[in-house]
This record gives structure tokens, C-alpha cells and sequence, in this order.
């Protein structure tokens, strides 16, 4: 049985990790906005100016 | 390559999506209403920048106006410093509010800004805020050229007197998402220690497991009572104090009850404790609050007229040349240069020039006002007839308009206008607990003494109102969530339930149940000649009624003919004869032509020139589509009230319009408007304005619920408790009647947690609430409450269209 306090003790530190990531993630601000991420992650600069210089 | 097209053609602006009116500028086959837009192409095709096309279409903004030199005052350095948040020897950083940013196109080009000026270093959107941070090199550029460049591409900054004077808004609180972390964490983990407990274990397991288990847990819920939950124990002791019920004490009872329960039950041994149930509780609670603190970034509730006025303005020097000054900077006596279409900062005098005031924002009167030279204009009017030239009189804190935020009403704080439902409720319902718990220890005291203690306890464990305190935030946060999709803004989700409960709507007249642009006038006949046209300007010209008064407006001539003859009717028309000619002007009745179609929302002033009918003036009253059946809709369940700044001249229109009951008045400043509402409330009416302007804030600040209606609501609209577009006029009623709806859906689910709290009550008086009943009821109440409010309120939401 003392392998469960092994095994509670190490899903607490994994947790634990989640709570600190949570944490430093609020404290960067990446919540603050929860728009414009996702739009700018869809701007690709590399194929759309390849287009561009086609057309003009 | 650029040519110019026929304007029959209707074509789009490629840049803005605006219809070509004026010129038709083609390039590339592409085709652009104006200048502005095409240089805007030309720039991002340039470096490359076209995807800005193709991400939305039409994205620009039109860019016909000039820009000049209006950022002057961005050289000041005084200006400068209160902008600038950082700055060194290298890269300066600031934020803009950009009113302008709409859609994803807006994201793609200003954050790829550097690609057009290397100077700029960085720009960050936030999409929601409508801000961009941007960070530019100091050695390359000035502010003033990057507000220049930004304003060159369609987002002009838009700076405020606010900006300079206000400190920046604090950082945002966090402190709440971090307490749901930290009670999630140990909700989580509390309820993975716990289960095996309530599976069962056998008893050697029991005995290696159950007491390191109990303590982990404890362990757990120490963050969960002291930070977590905090904020319901400080408010309830606060309420306390203050000698008010609100329904942080239940919730605080219950857990102070838990906490120590379970420290006795898990220190002694005698029990499991409760301790998922104190963590989960804590867990929903936060959830709830979470959900009701939904704000709208990008809009602002708290403007005052200082975000009203410009930043700068220019000043004339006794050496006649001009430079750029701040207006908190204006001294008495100082001259100052107002250009077409800006607005005067403060009370002064005017001394050079044709001043053509609009004050219709300020004072609800519609029609530009001309002044003379030597005559005082009030801070506030926009100049629209080319530059003039003022003398200060009085500083813009202290002028005629500015004085009304001397009021009291704006010094005081009057968030908690009135008691809310779930405060009411929590005063019965702490008394009804405290009654129960109390009998129920009696009861034990009298036939099992070892359960006093364990029922007592209990009672206040269970009965703990969780799903109560759940069903107003999420209904309500809900609400306002759907409201805001139709574009119906609300400042907290607490307004939900104020509306609800209203029973009085004033409205205010012009640029509220009027569209703000002027009204409008047509000539309905065959086109009429130079001679015609000269003859009726000279006879409306003469008379002092406000409809002829548009009509010479409209025709716009510069000469009159010497009148023979002029006889005015009141009420009816004008007969005049001038050099020779018979000109009749007035109603159809008095110059016995027979309407064919008559409209109510038009004037038609018919003309007879030598007996002859030319045709008629429409002026169409610029009411807001839908007036009649909002009016009507709204006539059933509220008492309506008019206040206008405007003249009398519409009163039997509106009249027609308003029920007979509802009082009309015009001619009202400012101050009136609030004493007002003042009065209604008074004699117990609850009291919503709805209005637009600066004329209205008083009274929309004093008013229980105060709705401002705004053309765009990036721009300025005074403060108020709510924010509505003004297209969206029409659903005014739903509006107020999805909110009315959303207080039933509390009270059922209200009900709802009443009925769970009365199974869990009859465990726990009879002494038998076991840890595992506790854990089950709790959430589950929660999830029902959660779940029936959010469908419910959802279900609402789909019948207002």
C-alpha cells in the first residue's frame, strides 16, 4: 500500500505544475485577450505575399 | 493607368466598400471613391501589404478628409510625456485607442506596420479594446509623423482631454482567476483523495489510508477557506457590520461551519469531513462571479465631457502666429482658431469669421445656429461654416456646459440603486436557516444530545445557498451576454435587473427618436427653373415659420426679389406677390389641391406660382424607423415622457405619436432634464432615460437606468448604464421585455434551489447526513441551477428579433 503515497505524491506535484503554469499564464497576460490571437495566428505572411506579386 | 469614370456607374470602393458618389479613381481594375483610399492601396501594394484585401473584404475606412495640420500639438512635449508610457534614448512605447479597428484586416495591417515605416518597431492589437500598443524608434520618428502615418492609412488615433488628464486605468484585477485556480486545484484533488473513501475501503486499507487522507485534505482546504474564499467572509463580516443581510452571510455561515467541521471531524477522528463539498462550493461560487464580470472593453461607460472635448486647440499669439496648447492649458483672454467641423472648447466670444454653430449634441436643438461677431458661444457647439476666430471667456471646467458635472448627482457613487432580488431573498432565507438549525438542535437536545452538535451543523452545511447564489449571476450574466449580441450593451449584469423593474421611460428627442443627420428635404414636381426657384426663396425668406426657414435654407440663393406683396396666414400659408408674380405657398388645404397620398412622418408644403401647381417640399421628419410601434409597445406597460431641447414645432406631430397621457416638453437645458427625472423619481416612478448626448447626461446619470443611444458605439456617448446602437431603435421593447423575462427565469430557479435545499435539510435535521450526500447534492443543485438559467435565458434570446 505504500506505493499509493508514491503515487498520490506524484500526481501532486504534476498538478501542482498545472496550478503554477496556470498562474505564470494569467500573470503574462495571455487571457487578457482572448480575440486577436486567434486571428493573428492566421496571417501568413510567406505564401499570401507570393499571391500578391502575382496579381499586382 | 488612372482615369476618372462617369458617376452614373455604381461602384464600390475597393479600399472602403463605400459607393463611388463623387469620382470613380481606377487602379489595376481595382476601383476607389476618393484619393485617400487609393493612396492607402497604393502604399500597401507597395510593400507588399495587398492581403489586407483578402483577409475581408472592403476593409479601409474612407479617408476623405485631410489631415493637415491637426496632430500639431503632438510636438508639445508636455502632451507628449502624458501619452508616452515609455520611453528612452532609443524606442518609445504607448497606447492608442484606434476607434477604427473593426475587423481582422485592421489586425493584419497594423501589426504589419513596420513593413511600411521601419521606424515603427512593434505593434500589438487587442482586437476587443479597440487599442494597439505600439512601440516606435525615437531617432526615426516623432509621435506626431507615426499618429500622421497611422491616420494616413485609416486608424487615426482618436486622443481625448481624457487621455492627458486621467491617470491610466489600473492594472486589471486578476486576483479573481487566480482564487478559481487555486480552488480548482484542490476541488480537483479533494475529490480524488475522497472517492476512495466513498467507494469503500476495506479496514486494513483504511487504516493505512483514511487519517493521511484526512490530512491532505485538510491541508487542501486551507487555501480554499483563506484565499479563495475570502471575499465572502470579508463582505459578509462587512455587511454585518453596516447591519445588512446580503447573501454572502448564508454562504459565509456555511463556510465557517464547513471549516470547522471538518478540522473536528478529521482532527478527532470521528468523521471524513466535508471537505470536497467546502472546495467545490468555494469552486462554483468563484465560476459565478467569473461569469457575471463580463465587461465590453472596447466601450465606456464613465465618459465625461472631458473625452468630449479634443486634446488641443490652436491659439493665436499677439505676433499672430499660431501655435498648438493643450486645453487644460487656456487662459481667459487667450484667442483661439476653430476650424470647420471642430468643436468649441470653451465659452468665448466670437471676433473674426462666420460662425454657423451645431448644437445639437449639446443642447438637442437641430437646426446650426448662426452667431454674429461679439456674440458668446458655448463650449460644446461644432463649428460647420469655415474657420473663425474666439476669445476665451471662460476655462472649460467652468463653462456653461460643463457646470452640469458640478451636480451633485456626478460626485456621488449610486451603484446600489436598488435592493436587489437575491438581497431581499437572502434576508428571509437567513432567518428561516437560523430558525431551522436552532429548532432542529433543540429537538436533539431534548431526545439525543449526542447529535445537537451534528444536526445543528448540518443544517447549515446543506442548506448553505450555493444554487441561490448561482441562479442571479448566471441569468443575469447571461442576459447580458445575449443582449450584447444585439447589440444592447449593458455596463454590469446587475442593470438586467434593474430595467426589470422600471416602470417610466423619458426620452429625449433629438438624436434619440430622431436620426441625428438633419432632416431632410426634396422636391417632389418638375425640377424648378433659376426664376422659380429665386421667387420662392424670396417669399419663404421673408417669413419667420421654421418650415419656410428650411425651405430658403435648402434653396440657398443668394439674392431675393423686392416682395409687392406678402400676406402670412398663421398656421396655413403665405400669399405674396413678388415683381409681378403670384407666389401661394403652403398646405395642400389652403391651396385647394387635392393630396393623393398623405404620410404622417412627412410635411409636404405645396407652391403655386400664377395660380399655377409647381410641385411640393417634402420635409421629412428624420424620426427613427419603427417610432410609432416602439412608442406603442412601450405605451402598454410603461408611463412615457418626452424632454427636448429643441423648439416647439413638432409638438402636434408627436403628439399624434405619444400616448395622450405621456407629458411632452421642449425647450429643456440640461439642468432641467435632471430635475426632471428628478421629480418623477420623487413621486416613487422608477425611471429609465434613454438620450444621446451631453444635454442628456445629467439626466441619464441621475435617471435608475440610463441608456444611451449612439450612432457607433466607438464614439463618444455620455455615461450610462447601458449603451445601445442606435439601428437596432426597433427592439427597444424586446430589449426591456427579455430583461423583464430574465427575473422570472431567477425566480423559478430559485425554486429550484429551494426544492434541492429542503431534500438536503431532511437529512440533516434528522442528523443523518453522511459526507457523500453532502458531495452529491451540492454540485448537482449547482449544475441543475447552472444549466436551467443558461438554456432558459438562451431560449429567451431567440425570440427577440
Amino acid at each position: 500500500m505504500k506505493i499509493m503515497f508514491i503515487l498520490i505524491g506524484s500526481s501532486f506535484v504534476l498538478a501542482i505544475g498545472f496550478l503554477i503554469a496556470f498562474i505564470w499564464m494569467v500573470k503574462n497576460g495571455q487571457i487578457d485577450d482572448d480575440y486577436t490571437p486567434s486571428v493573428r495566428m492566421l496571417f501568413d505572411d510567406g505564401t499570401v505575399k507570393k499571391q500578391d506579386e502575382e496579381k499586382v | 493607368m488612372i482615369e476618372t469614370l462617369n458617376k452614373n456607374t455604381k461602384t464600390t470602393c475597393y479600399h472602403c466598400g463605400d459607393f463611388c458618389a463623387e469620382e470613380t479613381l481606377v487602379l489595376n481594375d481595382k476601383t476607389f471613391c476618393c484619393n485617400g483610399c487609393k493612396n492607402v492601396f497604393m502604399l500597401l501594394s507597395e510593400n507588399n501589404l495587398t492581403s489586407y484585401y483578402s483577409i475581408e473584404k472592403n476593409p479601409g475606412k474612407s479617408l476623405k478628409q485631410s489631415i493637415g495640420n491637426k496632430y500639431a500639438y503632438l510636438d508639445d512635449t508636455n502632451i507628449q510625456s502624458k501619452l508616452i508610457s515609455y520611453i528612452d534614448h532609443k524606442v518609445a512605447r504607448l497606447q492608442f485607442q484606434i476607434p477604427n479597428i473593426h475587423c481582422s484586416s485592421c489586425i493584419y495591417l497594423l501589426e504589419n506596420l513596420y513593413k511600411i515605416n521601419n521606424a515603427v518597431v512593434g505593434v500589438r492589437v487587442n482586437f476587443l479594446k479597440k487599442t494597439a500598443n505600439i512601440v516606435y524608434d525615437v531617432n526615426k520618428m516623432s509621435l506626431r509623423q507615426l499618429v500622421e502615418l497611422l491616420a494616413s492609412i485609416g486608424y487615426e488615433p482618436s486622443f481625448t482631454m481624457n487621455d492627458i488628464n486621467q491617470e491610466k486605468p489600473k492594472n486589471i484585477n486578476r486576483k479573481l482567476l487566480f482564487q478559481i485556480g487555486v480552488a480548482g486545484f484542490c476541488f480537483g484533488n479533494i475529490m480524488m483523495i475522497s472517492f476512495p473513501e466513498y467507494f469503500g475501503l476495506d479496514n486494513t486499507t483504511r487504516h493505512y489510508l483514511s487519517s493521511a487522507f484526512g490530512y491532505i485534505n485538510l491541508a487542501l482546504s486551507i487555501p480554499v477557506f483563506f484565499y479563495s474564499g475570502q471575499d465572502y467572509l470579508i463582505s459578509a463580516y462587512k455587511g454585518l457590520r453596516k447591519k445588512l443581510i446580503t447573501i454572502d452571510v448564508p454562504l459565509a455561515l456555511g463556510l465557517v461551519v464547513l471549516f470547522v467541521r471538518n478540522f473536528y471531524e478529521i482532527l478527532t477522528r470521528t468523521g471524513l469531513g466535508y471537505c470536497d463539498t467546502l472546495a467545490g462550493l468555494v469552486f462554483f461560487l468563484l465560476i459565478g462571479k467569473w461569469f457575471q464580470q463580463k465587461t465590453y472593453d472596447s466601450l465606456s461607460f464613465e465618459r465625461d465631457y472631458k473625452s468630449y472635448f479634443p486634446i488641443s486647440v490652436i491659439k493665436i499669439n499677439a505676433d499672430n502666429q499660431t501655435t498648438t496648447v493643450a486645453i487644460d492649458k487656456l487662459k481667459i483672454g487667450d484667442r483661439i482658431l476653430i476650424r470647420n467641423n471642430e468643436i468649441i472648447p470653451a465659452d468665448s466670444i466670437l471676433l473674426k469669421g462666420k460662425a454657423n454653430i451645431d448644437f445639437s449634441f449639446v443642447s438637442g436643438e437641430k437646426e446650426p445656429i448662426a452667431k454674429e461677431l461679439g456674440e458668446i458661444i458655448f463650449a460644446g457647439g461644432k463649428q460647420t461654416n469655415g474657420n473663425i476666430e474666439l476669445e476665451v471667456k471662460k476655462l472649460t471646467e467652468q463653462s456653461y456646459l460643463t457646470q452640469l458635472w458640478n451636480n451633485d448627482i456626478f460626485a456621488k457613487d449610486n451603484a446600489s440603486k436598488v435592493e436587489t432580488f437575491q438581497t431581499k431573498v437572502s434576508k428571509y432565507f437567513t432567518v428561516a436557516l437560523l430558525a431551522i438549525a436552532i429548532s432542529s438542535a433543540i429537538y436533539w437536545a431534548v431526545y439525543d444530545s449526542s447529535k445537537i452538535i451534528g444536526a445543528f451543523t448540518a443544517v447549515l452545511i446543506i442548506a448553505c445557498p450555493c444554487a441561490l447564489a448561482l441562479s442571479s449571476p448566471f441569468a443575469l450574466g447571461n442576459a447580458m451576454r445575449n443582449l450584447g449580441r444585439k447589440k444592447f450593451y449593458l455596463k454590469s449584469a446587475n442593470v438586467v435587473e434593474n430595467i426589470a423593474n422600471m416602470d417610466t421611460i423619458v426620452f429625449d428627442k433629438t438624436g434619440t427618436i430622431t436620426q441625428s443627420n438633419e432632416s431632410q428635404i426634396e422636391f417632389i414636381g418638375n425640377p424648378l427653373t433659376q426664376l422659380q426657384k429665386e421667387l420662392i426663396f424670396s417669399v419663404t425668406q421673408n417669413s419667420i415659420h421654421p418650415l419656410s426657414k428650411q425651405i430658403a435654407q435648402h434653396l440657398n440663393i443668394s439674392s431675393a426679389i423686392i416682395l409687392n406683396s406678402f400676406d402670412e396666414i398663421t398656421g396655413k400659408g403665405i400669399k405674396a406677390n413678388v415683381g409681378g408674380n403670384d407666389v401661394e405657398v403652403g398646405s395642400a388645404k389652403f391651396l385647394n389641391i387635392l393630396e393623393n397620398e398623405s404620410n404622417a412622418l412627412n410635411t409636404r408644403i405645396y407652391i403655386k406660382i400664377n395660380r399655377e401647381n409647381v410641385g411640393c417640399f417634402v420635409i421629412k421628419h428624420a424620426y427613427r424607423t419603427g417610432l410609432k410601434q416602439v412608442i406603442n409597445q412601450l405605451a402598454t406597460q410603461f408611463k412615457l415622457h418626452l424632454l427636448s431641447g429643441d423648439n416647439e414645432q413638432e409638438k402636434t406631430f408627436l403628439q399624434t405619436v405619444f400616448p395622450t397621457s405621456s407629458e411632452l416638453l421642449f425647450k429643456q437645458n440640461p439642468a432641467d432634464k435632471l430635475m426632471y427625472i428628478n421629480t418623477l423619481q420623487g413621486n416613487q416612478q422608477k425611471v429609465i432615460m434613454v438620450g444621446d448626448g451631453l444635454n442628456d447626461a445629467g439626466a441619464l446619470k441621475t435617471a435608475n437606468v440610463g441608456i444611451s443611444l449612439s450612432e457607433d458605439t466607438s464614439s463618444f456617448s455620455p455615461s450610462s448604464d447601458v449603451i445601445m446602437d442606435a439601428a437596432n431603435f426597433e427592439l427597444l421593447p424586446k430589449y426591456l421585455q427579455y430583461c423583464k423575462n430574465t427575473m422570472k427565469v431567477i425566480y423559478v430557479s430559485f425554486c429550484l434551489s429551494l426544492l434541492y435545499n429542503i431534500i438536503g435539510l431532511s437529512y440533516a435535521v434528522s442528523g443523518t447526513l453522511s459526507p457523500v450526500i453532502a458531495a452529491i447534492l451540492m454540485p448537482i443543485s449547482s449544475v441543475t441551477v447552472i444549466g436551467f438559467t443558461s438554456i432558459s435565458t438562451y431560449l429567451l434570446a431567440r425570440k427577440m428579433k
